[in-house]
């Protein structure tokens, strides 16, 4: 059983994007049909992975049956089953979007297969045990990423895809660089066998500050850190919304996972140094996000510039690296997955019915569709922290641990970005659904029932997250003890050795 | 080439040459090249060579072909349709490991007999090998595609004026 379970959330939409090349590209009521099918398997999947790693801990696959420390091994942590539950869900809620939006013609060009290389993709660096795997993970899902943000082949995609190839080519060869002085550094590629490698040297292990620039420099350019953020508001914002909302949930937060995975594992020797520069950068993303949030009235930039400060947010949790800044940061992660997605799929809703993105031109939706307004403002709610709302508890233990360590410039930071978020998105409620009715014949008459069904399920699924939150906590809890404590992670190498 | 013919007075040169020595060259060489691209997947399990080699230089050795005639005629040649070759490569490489876990083993455990041939002796029989097999077609079928995607537009421009044989 637990040889086959880690590798499920890798197998299943591989073999999904082969069954729909196969199929060939003509037929695209079939490619919706099995793209959905699989996206709800690994719903169904992650959930059965959850309820595992909770009942009994950890779990690993040696690939190949070679030994842990030299061939690779799938580990499937508490941190890792949760973010993996987290993109299956979003998935689904993507795949069903992209029904009545993306549009026949861009499907017909292996959409849906380029979505499941790409999930698989991001499912494997999220449970790789292994740092040079993780890094062929990352090329997995960058290489699909590729074709998706360039599908269709408008002018403005294949402008900013161009953009993008390059800084992400560029960041994973200094990727290769980073592997490559680590492992000459340590003598290994398993990320386990490097922590208990490091915790055990007692000497001079000045030379991993280096490798953790490194490192900081390729992660922070995949999770649009400041300053290497200037990418991503143009990329983003280029493909369509199914895509764009894919990108926003997910791509992003695998650079932040493995920031975090490395942080807590590799650099445990000189942290005054490595996580104060995080926590910088952190603070710095944090307030370049919120002016930009601010600075634009189009809707898709808006909530563009809102990933930044969520970025910023759960580095800054992730940095202090203590109990309650870590569980804050994987709850907050995990909300912000969802509450992007749901928020991108929304907007994504009101420009498809409109045919605008620009919220000074749109007014008075409240009347054509209160259902979606509400839901927009209670997301609002959501990603700024309005209490019973899962982004209170991860804002609360994040700025907990930032006073705690006597970062109270930080923690205002970050208090008063929740002021900026609940701003930049109550304006889109505001201008969109309130004030002076705009021409409602000029509306759309697209069909819309799967658009509220993806963008509500995300919504719901919020509100749930917040209001189970004290019975997930010990999910949360344990998923960030493999950070704070990363011994319980590596743990599984002794069993080995 | 087309400079040579030039400086030697042809002015009115046909965009695709129809130079007979290299079509048929490159006939043979084709086969020269594909057979060494099998020796080099075979050798590839404990040398160095594989799936991914042996692939390249299949589609290398297509290209050749692709040089010497143009798409129209290599594509009279081989009546293949690069995008189900990917995918029958990839469908190939996955399915092998995962019929191999019904062994009980993590995925990608491969497996492995001796058989005793009556010429060849003592042969070592690898799913590993069947695994390579699917490697080599995707990588084959990739590169093709992605260089027939380049030249195409050029090709199909060329091809209209191109000799008609």
């Amino acid at each position: 059983m637990t040889d086959i379970i880690p590798i499920l959330p890798i197998l299943i939409p591989v073999i999904s994007g082969i069954i729909l090349l196969g199929v060939g590209r003509t037929n695209v009521y079939l490619h919706r049909v099995i793209a959905s099918l699989t996206a709800l398997l690994m719903v169904i999947v992650s959930i059965v992975i959850v309820y595992y790693v909770a009942q009994y801990g950890i779990i690993v696959t040696h690939v190949g049956n070679w030994e842990a420390p030299f061939g690779i091994s799938l580990v499937v942590d508490m941190l890792a089953a949760l973010l993996v539950l987290a993109t299956s869900i979003v998935t689904f809620a993507v795949v069903v979007y992209s029904f009545q939006s993306i549009g026949p013609a861009r499907e017909r060009f292996f959409y849906y297969p380029m979505i499941m290389f790409m999930i698989s993709g991001i499912n494997g660096a999220f449970t790789t045990g292994d740092i040079f795997n993780m890094f062929v993970f990352f090329e997995v899902f960058l290489l699909a990423s590729y074709v998706l943000i360039t599908t269709g082949g408008t002018k403005v995609q294949l402008q900013e895809g161009f953009k993008y190839l390059l800084v992400n080519i560029l960041s994973s060869n200094f990727f290769v660089l980073a592997v490559a002085y680590l492992y000459s550094a340590v003598g290994s590629l398993n990320m386990a066998d490097i922590h208990n490698k490091l915790a055990a040297f007692d000497g001079d292990a000045s030379i991993m500050s280096l490798v953790a620039v490194v490192m900081l420099f390729v992660f922070a350019t995949k999770a649009g850190l400041f300053p290497f953020y200037f990418w991503l508001p143009g990329s983003y914002f280029a493909p369509p919304m199914p895509i764009m909302a894919l990108f926003g949930a997910l791509l992003t937060k695998v650079g932040v996972y493995a920031i975090a995975r490395v942080y807590s594992l590799f650099f445990i020797d000189n942290t005054g140094f490595t996580h104060q520069m995080l926590m910088l950068l952190a603070v710095l993303t944090i307030v370049m996000g919120s002016i930009g949030a601010i600075a634009y009235s189009d809707m898709k930039k808006i909530v563009i510039y809102n990933i930044l400060i969520a970025i910023g947010i759960i580095i800054a949790g992730i940095s202090m690296m203590d109990e309650a800044g870590t569980i804050g940061a994987t709850y907050y992660l995990i909300n912000d997955i969802i509450i992007k997605a749901g928020l991108f799929l929304l907007v994504g809703f009101i420009i498809y019915r409109t045919g605008e993105s620009d919220i000074t031109k749109l007014g008075g939706l409240m009347k054509v569709h209160p259902v979606t307004g509400w839901m927009l403002l209670i997301s609002a709610f959501g990603l700024a922290g309005v209490p019973p709302l899962p982004g209170f508890y991860g804002k609360l233990f994040i700025v907990t641990s930032l006073f705690d360590n006597g970062h109270v410039i930080s923690g205002i930071i970050v208090l008063l970005s929740s002021l900026v978020v609940l701003y930049s998105i109550l304006r889109i409620f505001i201008s969109v659904f309130w004030g002076e009715s705009m021409d409602f014949t000029k509306l759309k008459p697209i069909s819309y029932d799967k658009l509220l069904f993806s963008s509500f399920l995300m919504v719901i699924i919020m509100v749930a997250f917040g209001f189970g939150a004290d019975a997930l906590y010990p999910l949360f809890d344990s998923a960030a003890q493999s950070l704070y404590e990363p011994s319980s992670y590596s743990g599984y190498l002794l069993g080995v050795e | 080439m087309k400079s040579t013919l030039k400086k030697l007075g042809y002015n009115r040169v046909h965009k695709q040459m129809n130079d007979v020595f290299l079509k048929y060259t490159a006939k043979v060489v084709f086969l020269v090249i594909i057979t060494f691209s099998i020796n080099l997947f075979f050798s590839g399990h404990y040398t160095p060579g594989g799936g991914f080699v042996g692939g390249l230089l299949a589609a290398g050795a297509i290209i050749l072909l692709l040089l010497a005639y143009d798409l129209k005629t290599l594509r009279k040649m081989l009546r293949i349709d690069d995008k189900r070759t990917i995918t029958l490569g990839l469908a190939i490489s996955f399915i092998i490991p995962i019929l191999l876990m019904f062994f009980g083993t993590p995925l990608f455990t491969h497996q492995y007999t001796y058989l005793q041939l009556p010429v060849f002796g003592e042969v070592p029989i690898h799913t590993a090998v069947i695994f390579d097999v699917g490697v080599y077609i995707t990588v084959a079928g990739t590169t093709l595609l992605i260089i027939t995607l380049l030249a195409s537009e050029q090709f199909m421009a060329e091809s209209e004026g191109a000799d008609k044989e």
